[in-house]
């Protein structure tokens, strides 16, 4: 069994959110990169205990980005899995990172895809769902469990209101999400191994862009609060019904 | 022509597709052109009706087999008929099924996809859609390069917009290709309201010092008729369930109204409530920066101030 895990670099959760020439680019000035949650917690380490529980499973990690994201990668393989692919570019634009990494999909035939359920900068959770399309493969969104038996997946996954269980046939691409895996931290021992582990570097396919940044703008921040005296509830329904109108 | 994607739970529209039902309405008034709605599966409601939210027709594929989500199929299906009736822009709720099928559909047509839209775009000059970025901490402003466009449109970011008219309802015949995925069991969490369709949200954080004590805050959610909501600290410690948790790494939710019950504000946190219209903070510590977030903030113990809510709420309701 073949495993791919899709690795996308974000700021650190807490960092913070600014923007430089002229509000165009973010602003990476003393941010911590991370790898995307989503990604990591339960994507790739899904993908771990599935190689341990056959251990002749092999997992590939995949990013699109820059030599800036080589830290990120190798943290992954701190964690697990076997070899990593980078894909030399920065682009922003979902459908250009979506057409890079199927073509590194194609050409690995994977029986399992997973990515997370988005990224914690762009939020568009595209990037699956897409690859499902260009492969033309089925997809199953916001997974939180998942078995194996042969050639047959069973996938636990969120709807509005409640949960489905779904089966579905190998290859797949799954978005992960929390209740997949358990976080894990790496150890010593991953860490000097995926010094040696390979790092593919390879070149971006031709693809146009679909999408481009025009600006950036933060949200105006609230005028302030109205605090009201917790004797008082009766004012703070008045203030809910006839100020903000909202109930 | 601009087609919205109207999708659907347990044979029901969704509020959040009636919402971009209305987005569309406005968006074809602003290009000039017509507005039609796409319904997949077989739905209780009067399709008719749809104009009320702004659809001037109301394409309809009618087959049990499209009820539950299948994105390879939904997605081949709605680009057929996108395909079919020349649609220039098509148009998603940023709910769950619309986040896992609008990219795929997106690939389908060679469009250019913005998800998590938060207005309509300006076309002065090419086609410019504003979308929440970083978890709701900035906003991006994304050009769509290709001729054909999609959209997912956030939750409660647009609104409803009441029209005077009824649909005209066409059925469609397109071919359905064998599903992709079989569903072998459902789990509904019965009585409860879906969070992300919520208007009204209470939410509860580590001040409630333990799962016991949720009475307090679900008497207040019935009081409201509001959907319940929980910290990162309250689902990993297993007080709530999983799909309570709101936050960055949980769900992103902007309802009408937020209240937080002994919730700090972490910025993760707020990542995931920051988009609500009306947010109300009830905290002991008048150092908890969730009150820089807030609208109205009140200072004291949560198990008196809630059950004071309460009763306040219930009696506005029964004199109203």
């Amino acid at each position: 069994m073949k495993i791919l895990v899709c690795i996308s670099k974000t700021p650190d959760t807490t960092a913070k959110i600014a923007f430089t020439e002229g509000n165009t680019k973010f602003d990476e000035n003393g941010v911590q990169w991370i790898i995307n949650p989503f990604d990591e917690w339960y994507a790739l380490v899904k993908a771990i205990e599935l190689k341990e529980k056959d251990p002749s499973a092999i997992i590939h990690l995949v990013t699109v980005g820059a030599a800036d994201a080589e830290p990120i990668i190798r943290k992954a393989l701190a964690l697990g899995g076997d070899e990593a692919i980078r894909i030399n570019s920065n682009s922003n634009d979902s459908f250009f990172v979506a057409k890079q990494i199927a073509a590194i999909a194609k050409e690995g035939s994977y029986d399992i895809i997973f990515t997370g359920k988005e990224t914690i900068d762009y939020n568009s959770a595209s990037i699956g769902s897409m690859l499902s399309a260009i492969l033309d493969l089925p997809f199953v969104s916001l997974a939180d469990q998942l078995d194996l038996n042969g050639n047959t997946a069973t996938v636990r996954r969120e709807i509005e209101g409640g949960e489905e269980t779904c089966e579905v046939n190998l290859p797949v691409v799954i978005s992960c999400q929390k209740g997949m895996a358990e976080q894990r931290i790496p150890n010593m021992r991953g860490i000097m191994a995926a010094r040696t582990k390979p790092l593919k570097v390879l070149e971006p396919i031709e693809a146009s862009a679909t999408t481009s940044i025009k600006k950036f703008d933060t949200p105006v921040a609230k005028s302030g609060v109205k605090l009201v005296d917790p004797a008082n509830m009766d004012e703070l329904v008045r203030l809910l019904k006839e100020e903000a109108k909202v109930i | 022509m601009v087609l919205v994607y109207i999708d659907q739970a347990d044979q029901q529209i969704k509020k959040s597709s009636l919402e971009a039902m209305s987005y569309g309405a406005a968006l074809a008034k602003q290009l000039g052109c017509d507005v039609a709605a796409l319904v997949l599966g077989t739905v209780q409601d009067n399709l008719a009706e749809l104009g009320k939210n702004g659809a001037q027709k109301v394409y309809h594929l009618k087959n049990e087999s499209l009820n539950s989500l299948d994105v390879k199929l939904h997605s081949t299906l709605i680009a057929h008929a996108a395909k079919n009736v020349n649609a220039t822009v098509v148009v998603f709720a940023n709910n769950i099924n619309g986040k896992a099928i609008a990219p795929a559909v997106s690939v389908k047509l060679e469009a250019g996809l913005v998800s998590g839209a938060s207005s309509l775009p300006n076309t002065e000059n090419g086609f410019v859609v504003t979308k929440t970025v970083f978890s709701g901490k900035a906003f991006a402003s994304i050009q769509i390069e290709t001729p054909i466009k999609v959209i997912a449109i956030n939750q409660n970011s647009f609104g409803l917009v009441a029209y005077d008219s009824t649909a005209t309802v066409e059925e469609l015949n397109i071919p359905i290709p064998a599903a992709s995925i079989k569903i072998t069991k459902l789990e509904k969490v019965e009585g409860e309201i879906p969070l992300t369709e919520a208007s009204l949200v209470v939410s509860g954080g580590r001040g409630l010092k333990g799962p016991e004590n949720w009475g307090i805050l679900l008497d207040l959610a019935k009081s409201l008729g509001a959907a319940t909501a929980c910290s990162r600290p309250v689902s990993d410690t297993d007080w709530r369930p999983h799909h309570e948790h709101v936050g960055q790494t949980g769900i992103q939710i902007a309802p009408n109204l937020y209240i937080a019950i002994g919730i700090s504000g972490a910025i993760q946190h707020l990542a995931g409530v920051n988009r609500s219209k009306t947010i109300v903070v009830i905290n002991k510590d008048p150092e908890a920066p969730f009150f820089k977030a807030a609208d109205y903030g009140v200072i004291g113990d949560a198990f008196e101030v809630v059950p004071a809510l309460t009763s306040a709420i219930l009696k506005m309701k029964s004199t109203a």
